[in-house]
């Protein structure tokens, strides 16, 4: 790469507003989030509908939500739900006030917060359900 | 309607339906993961209790409906988004649609035919309430 080359591909990077910055992220993970809840609900609906075949069959097919590695995929995927969950609240807010679009940056922070503390409550009480304390 | 505008009434369903959701899926994760017991309290007792009480039945068919649009809308701006293939986007498309028909078809059965006493099943695996055999 020439000195030329290498300094028009850096300007095209630097210089944006969206590029690296808390929009693209914030867009990153909601799409990720969404796609991964989405996959997740589709085999929900499916073994939830085997209470209608046989109580027997229901729970064979629930004991395995109930081991160590399905527990951790079980906090992954509340930790999915919940970001998704007020990520989207702060798109509805970019979208619908006036004011949101210049907040947006901050509104990710306190996005972030809410999902950590949300997380604090609900982690320790599901790992001791899964892990029997 | 002259002023009707298909992809304004997704755009329109898609933050009205998240902020519903918003309080449908918290409620339902509370319910069944916090709860005493939380995960491992799950079995066909634990689901046949709740969807034995028409309160539930139509709290799950809400959520079954909302989050299955949502969801499925969703995954239609993703696949839009990077299948670049005409032919086959629009099989993508098509799978999505019948897909999500029949999980909101069949969850919806389940919900409202559940027999939460089937006869011939163990007293022990059915909800307290009952007529023991
Ligand atoms: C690990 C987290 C979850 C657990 C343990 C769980 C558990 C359950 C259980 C036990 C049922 C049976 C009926 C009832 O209790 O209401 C159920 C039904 C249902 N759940 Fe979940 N759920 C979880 C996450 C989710 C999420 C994130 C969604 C939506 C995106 C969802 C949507 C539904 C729907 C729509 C039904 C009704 C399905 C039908 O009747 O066909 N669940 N869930």
């Amino acid at each position: 790469m020439t000195t030329a080359q290498a300094s028009a591909a850096k300007t095209r990077i630097a210089g944006t507003l969206y590029r690296g910055h808390e929009g693209m992220w914030s867009w990153v993970l909601h799409r990720i989030t969404g796609i991964a809840i989405y996959f997740f609900l589709l085999v929900h609906v499916l073994d939830t509908a085997l209470v209608r075949i046989s109580p027997e069959l229901y729970n064979a097919v629930m004991a395995s939500y109930k081991t160590p590695v399905m527990g951790l995929g079980e906090l992954g995927l509340v930790a999915a739900i919940v970001f998704h969950a007020y990520n989207g609240l702060r798109i509805i807010l970019v979208d619908l006030t006036g004011w949101g679009t210049r907040h947006q940056k901050a509104m990710f922070y306190v996005v972030l917060a809410m999902w950590a503390i949300t997380m604090l409550g609900f982690a320790p009480r599901h790992l001791a359900h899964v892990f029997g304390a | 309607m002259k002023n009707f505008n298909l992809e304004k009434a997704g755009w329109l369903f898609m933050r009205g339906s998240g902020a519903v959701l918003i309080v449908l899926i918290f409620t339902h994760l509370s319910v069944n993961l916090l709860s005493d017991g939380g995960v491992k309290a799950i079995d066909f007792a634990f689901v046949a209790g709740k969807l034995a009480n028409p309160f539930w039945q139509w709290f799950d068919v809400t959520l079954l409906w909302l989050a299955l649009i949502h969801g499925a809308n969703g995954m239609r701006t993703v696949i839009n988004d990077y299948v670049l293939r005409e032919k086959f986007r629009k099989g993508l498309l098509v799978a999505l649609v019948a897909s999500t028909a029949l999980l909101i078809v069949m969850g919806t059965l389940v919900v409202f035919t559940l027999d939460p006493c089937p006869v011939g099943s163990p007293a022990e695996l059915l909800p307290s309430f009952c007529p023991v055999a």
